[in-house]
């Protein structure tokens, strides 16, 4: 059942309080907890959970040509799933626009902040590079999937090891990975989505929020400040004064996201 | 006998050792259930949705309701990735799973209705078919389905001449003398048979003693999963 | 039955065990006869009392049955009555000869809209699914309040016996609360805070044991709560 109406007013006169159901204040995140290499046949993965959201996400590396407007760098592709096994609002079928945004936000934090250093990642220019596919699932979904998936990719790849390379045969030896770690920069990427609700801005929204949600902003930045993407979703509109509240909350929450995750991220 | 006393298995198992199995339920809270099973790194979830409306309405069965599996692999769960979507590999398992599961399940009180069980494998070390159809056996028990029966499966191999059971990965790719032959099978506790194939070269002699031996293997696996599911309530009740 | 499996004189059973041998035995709800056993058919907790065996589900969906007060949502509206959604596999119906007083016909929308929630009870549950009353004290649409979830098969424990520790709950926030069997829960307070405060002493009984003495455990849970304000 959708959240009832009732229960969306209540939601929405609470936060004119400054409070929500779980006793988080506005710009509070749920507990964060990350284990890393749940899988083992992935070159590197991690799973969050963010209260009771849970996602899991992996690494794969292979080689292959590079694009043509970039002979010397490797490849990105992000991908997501929101596995019908996560909620029963999903069924089985192509991904639709939700798993699609999900991918495509994740895709643009990672990618624009250049946290991956692709040139590092080129084998022969023109003709080998590396691939990195980064895999996101869903595993159960009480809201906020994006934000527990920007810091699943991250802890995975920073824990990714890439995989031995047969220059003579041409191909990638899986079982036998290296200790070589993929190359990465210094600073992480953090997706924070912010939403407003009836004036109010949050970060983090349980399941029941999301669906009170009426704009949504999802920010990836460094924890110092850096922003490299973002992103407006839904079709309501936000004011300047609604943006600039949005910047100045979602820097001070990815400071705390940060600090409360980085000694997993060692 | 005393060849398979000597028989090497690439893991150093004796040919009716099982893999260690590990299971757990209610592990998605959204679900009405859901549970996890592993035979050593291969590990399955899987979450039951139902019994609920079926749309499309022409799908409805007005006699029973319906069981729909999905059975899918995380494109990280195996060495090459598997790029997201369906296959045919896929499709064939999640068919299978649904008729492994049916004989036991009484579906009759749901008219219209259906039961979604979807699995996901996380890692994958073969067996990955039996391992998901043990979790969702857990899954529908969990969610209150009424059922039977419990169904356990098993994957018994034969390599080259020698019957083993619980198949790894090495096993499965086996190429000594006649090969790998893998023979995944599911039953109940009384040794009704509700899912049964196999990939290979075997005698009928062969086979039925692969059937003896998956008799055993699926009385063990039973034993985990009635584990998981009194522990899971025992938790809630706080039983030590 | 060993120690471990089991509690008071009920035992966990898992479907097609075994839990009693004997034809002094007869099957309830949850269990089939096979012969001179009663095997469980579902997984919960075995009961058997006055030769009655029957199994309590402690999870999945919800089972309506008569008599039961459940909290819906209008889904649709006909010619007859409103298409009610209570979260069940079955669809149900509050046709409008069990709503009090008149309704013409074309009025329906102004007595409860698509939206709107609704208390009733189950006055039949036949072929073309649950049929619904609302001809009763405390039943209706819900003008206003608080509407929670919870898995169905907790609701007892909600309850309590005979009611004690629902009446506990009204008693030390001061709030309305309807509880459906359904798992919707509606609570109405006269402020947000006390609404809360329900919403959060229920959720701390759905995640408690079956131990004995919960009404106690929660009067003191209260007690903790109001010094923290």
């Amino acid at each position: 059942m959708e959240t009832p109406r009732l229960t969306a007013e209540r939601i929405k006169e609470y936060l004119a309080q400054g409070k929500r159901f779980d006793g988080r204040k506005p710009e509070d995140f749920r507990e964060i907890s990350i284990e890393g290499n749940v899988s083992n046949k992935a070159e590197g993965s991690a799973r969050v959970r963010l209260g009771k959201t849970e996602v899991i996400v992996g690494i794969k590396m292979g080689v292959a040509e590079p694009y043509p407007d970039s002979p010397n760098k490797g490849n990105l592709m992000v991908t997501a799933e929101l596995l019908p096994l996560s909620s029963p609002r999903y069924e089985s079928g192509p991904p639709r626009f939700p798993a699609v945004e999900l991918g495509r936000l994740v895709d643009r934090a990672i990618r624009e902040s250049k946290f991956i250093d692709f040139e590092k990642l080129c084998i022969k220019e023109g003709e080998k590079v590396w691939s990195v596919f980064i895999d996101i699932y869903s595993i159960n979904d009480d809201g906020n999937l994006v934000d527990a998936a920007g810091i699943a990719a991250v802890a995975a790849l920073k824990w990714t090891k890439m995989p031995k390379y047969d220059e003579k045969e041409g191909k990638v030896v899986y079982d036998e990975p290296t200790d070589k770690k993929i190359p990465l920069a210094k600073d992480i990427p953090i997706c924070i989505t912010a939403h407003k609700i009836d004036g109010t801005i949050i970060v983090d929204p349980t399941l029941e929020e999301e669906d009170v949600s009426e704009a949504k902003i999802t920010i990836g930045a460094t924890p110092e400040g850096v922003i490299s993407s973002m992103q407006k979703g839904s079709p309501v509109e936000l004011s300047i004064e609604d943006i600039h509240e949005i910047l100045e909350t979602t820097e001070k929450v990815r400071k705390k996201v940060f600090s409360s995750i980085k000694e997993y991220l060692e | 006998m005393s060849a398979a006393k000597t028989f090497k298995r690439p893991d150093g198992r004796k040919v009716d050792e099982m893999r260690k199995m590990e299971a757990k339920v209610g592990i998605v809270p959204n679900a009405d259930g859901s549970a996890m099973f592993s035979f050593g790194d291969t590990i399955a979830i899987a979450a039951v949705y139902g019994p609920r409306k079926m749309h499309p309405q022409h799908s409805q069965n007005p006699e029973k309701g319906t069981l729909r599996c999905t059975y899918s692999m995380l494109s990280f769960s195996v060495s090459d990735r598997i790029k997201p979507g369906p296959s045919r590999r896929s499709t064939e398992i999640s068919k299978i799973t649904e008729w492994a599961l049916e004989p036991i399940l009484m579906i009759h009180k749901y008219p219209n209705m259906v039961i979604d069980v979807h699995i996901n494998i996380l890692q994958a070390n073969a067996s990955t078919r039996c391992a998901g159809i043990n979790a969702a056996a857990l899954a529908l028990a969990h969610a209150g389905i009424p059922m039977r029966e419990m169904v356990s499966s098993v994957s018994i191999g034969k390599l080259d001449k020698q019957l083993v059971v619980d198949v790894n990965k090495d096993e499965e790719d086996w190429e000594e003398g006649e090969g790998a032959t893998d023979i995944p099978i599911t039953m109940t506790p009384n040794g009704m048979v509700t899912h049964l194939q196999l990939d290979g070269k075997i005698t009928s002699k062969e086979l039925k003693e692969a059937i003896e031996l998956a008799r055993k293997a699926t009385k063990e696996i039973y034993e985990v999963q009635k584990k998981a599911l009194k522990e899971s309530l025992n938790e809630q009740m706080g039983e030590d | 039955m060993t120690k471990s499996e089991t509690h008071a004189d009920r035992k966990i059973v898992i479907p097609g065990e075994v839990i009693f041998k004997g034809e002094d035995y007869l099957p309830g709800e949850g269990t089939e006869k096979r012969g001179d056993e009663i095997v469980a058919i579902r997984y919960g907790l075995a009961e058997e009392s006055n030769g009655l065996v029957k199994v309590i589900s402690l999870s999945g969906v919800y089972q309506p049955r008569r008599g039961n007060v459940v909290i819906g949502k209008v889904e649709n509206l006909t010619f007859y009555g409103w298409v009610i959604d209570i979260d069940s596999p079955e669809g149900a119906f509050l046709p409008l000869q069990e709503v009090p007083g008149f309704v013409p016909k074309d009025g329906l929308a102004e007595i409860m809209d698509i939206g709107d929630m609704v208390a009733a009870k189950i006055i039949g549950i036949g072929g073309r699914g649950i049929d619904l009353t609302i001809k009763l004290r405390g039943l209706g649409k819900i003008e206003d309040g608080l509407i929670i979830k919870i898995n169905s098969n907790k609701v007892p424990r909600v309850i309590g016996k005979e009611g004690s520790m629902i009446n506990l709950i009204k008693e030390e926030s001061g709030c309305n609360v309807t509880v459906g069997q359904n798992g919707l829960i509606w609570i109405k307070g006269n402020k947000i805070e006390d609404e809360l405060l329900v919403k959060k002493a229920i959720m701390f009984i759905t995640e408690k044991s079956f131990t004995s003495g919960l009404t106690e455990e929660v009067k003191e849970w209260f007690e903790k709560e109001k010094k923290l304000k």
